[in-house]
C-alpha cells in the first residue's frame, strides 16, 4: 500500500543526488553519527539523573533545561541528515524490517521525549514523583536505544 | 612476527572466521558499539561543552567530570571490547585500512589530550572549578577532545568503505603508503 509513495521518494531530486555521489552518502551518515553522539549525551544525562545517577547532585529540572539547546540541535541535525540518507534508498528501507522498526519507535520516542519526559523533568520533587521519574528515565534509555539500534540495522540488510 | 603476518594469522583463526560469516553476532557488535557511542562520546561532549561554557554553566566542572566519569569509563571500555571485535572479524582488510590507521593515530592523540587534561590542567580544578568560562588550556583541552572525538567516528565509519582498499588497484602511492599495501610490482 506504501509502495507508491516509497517509489515516488526515489524519484525526488535530493535522494538521486546522493545517489549519483560516492561520497555524499558516507558524509551525511558521518553527520548522522557525530548528531546520534550529541543526542545521545543530552538525553541520556538527564535519564541518568532520573534514575539517581550520574549528576545527582543536581535537580533533573536544572539539567534538562541546560541541555535542552543541545538535545533539540542533535535531533535537528539527525533528522535533516536522515531524510536525505532515505531518500537515497527508499526502496532498500521498504523492504527493510530494521527500517520499520525505527519508523515505529523513532515517533514515540519523540513524542515521548518532548512530552512526557519533558513535563516529567520539570515536576516538583514531591513524594511519588521519584518513582515515576525512574521508570520516565529508563524508558528514554531503552526508547533512544532502540531507535538507534534499529537504524544501524537498516545497514545490514 | 610482522603486524600483517599477525593479522593474517588473526584472521585464520576459528573465532574470526565464526565472527565474520555470522548472521546476528557481527551486527550485534557493531551496534553495541554505537550504542556505547551514544553514552561514551554523549557524556564526554558534555564534558567538553561545559569546559567551553556552552552548557550546564551552573555546574562546577569537577562535578560534571567525577559524576559522568563512571560512566563514561564504562562506555569506552563497550566501545573497546566491541571495537577490538570488529577488528578481530575482519583484520587485514582493516588493519591495511587508511581510515583505520588515522582513527588509531586520532585515538593516541585523544588519549594524550585525556592525559594532558588530568595530569596538568585538572590538578588545579579548585581555582576555577566555577567559573563558566574555564582557563584557556581547559578550553583547549575541550576542544581538541570535541575535534578528535568527531575525527574518530568520522574516521571509523569511513573503514567500511572500500575506495582505499590495498586489493582496488592502482591507487595512488600515498594510499598505498599509508595503507601498506603490498603491491606486486609490474615490470614493464
Amino acid at each position: 500500500m506504501l509502495l507508491p509513495f516509497f517509489e515516488w521518494c526515489e524519484t525526488l531530486w535530493l535522494g538521486q543526488f546522493v545517489v549519483g555521489s560516492n561520497w555524499l552518502f558516507p558524509v551525511i551518515e558521518s553527520v548522522h553519527l557525530l548528531a546520534l553522539a550529541l543526542l545521545g549525551g543530552a538525553v541520556f544525562v538527564v535519564d541518568f539523573r532520573m534514575l539517581g545517577l550520574g549528576l545527582k547532585d543536581r535537580g533533573v529540572a536544572e539539567l534538562a533545561n541546560d541541555v535542552r539547546p543541545w538535545m533539540l540541535a542533535g535531533l535537528c541535525v539527525m533528522v535533516l541528515t536522515g531524510v536525505p540518507l532515505f531518500l537515497s534508498e527508499p526502496i532498500k528501507c521498504y523492504y527493510s524490517t530494521a527500517f520499520w522498526v525505527k519508523m515505529t519507535t523513532l515517533p514515540i520516542a519523540l513524542v515521548f521525549t518532548l512530552t512526557l519526559r519533558a513535563r516529567m523533568a520539570q515536576a516538583a520533587p514531591v513524594r511519588g514523583t521519584a518513582r515515576r521519574q525512574q521508570l520516565v528515565g529508563a524508558l528514554s534509555i531503552a526508547l533512544w536505544f532502540t531507535v538507534a539500534a534499529a537504524g544501524r540495522w537498516i545497514g545490514f540488510s | 612476527m610482522s603486524l600483517l603476518a599477525f593479522c593474517e594469522w588473526l584472521a585464520a583463526t576459528e573465532g574470526s572466521i565464526a565472527l565474520h560469516e555470522s548472521m546476528y553476532m557481527y551486527p550485534i557488535v557493531e551496534s553495541t558499539h554505537v550504542l556505547a557511542l551514544m553514552l561514551f562520546v554523549g557524556f564526554a561532549t558534555l564534558l567538553d561543552l561545559r569546559l567551553l561554557g556552552l552548557t550546564l554553566k551552573r555546574v562546577p566542572v569537577s562535578q560534571v567530570a567525577e559524576r559522568l566519569l563512571p560512566w563514561t569509563i564504562a562506555g569506552f571500555v563497550v566501545m573497546v571490547v566491541t571495537g577490538v571485535l570488529l577488528f578481530y572479524a575482519i583484520p587485514i582488510r582493516t588493519y591495511q585500512s587508511i581510515f583505520f590507521r588515522a582513527k588509531v593515530i586520532f585515538l593516541i592523540l585523544a588519549g594524550l589530550n585525556v592525559w594532558l587534561f588530568h595530569s596538568r590542567i585538572f590538578t588545579r580544578i579548585a581555582e576555577w572549578d566555577h567559573d563558566i568560562i574555564t582557563p584557556r588550556a581547559a578550553r583547549r583541552a575541550g576542544l581538541a577532545s570535541l575535534v578528535l572525538w568527531g575525527a574518530i567516528i568520522v574516521a571509523g565509519r569511513m573503514i567500511a568503505y572500500n575506495w582505499f582498499d590495498c586489493d582496488i588497484q592502482p591507487q595512488p602511492a600515498f594510499v598505498n603508503w599509508a595503507a601498506g599495501c603490498v603491491v606486486p610490482t609490474v615490470t614493464p
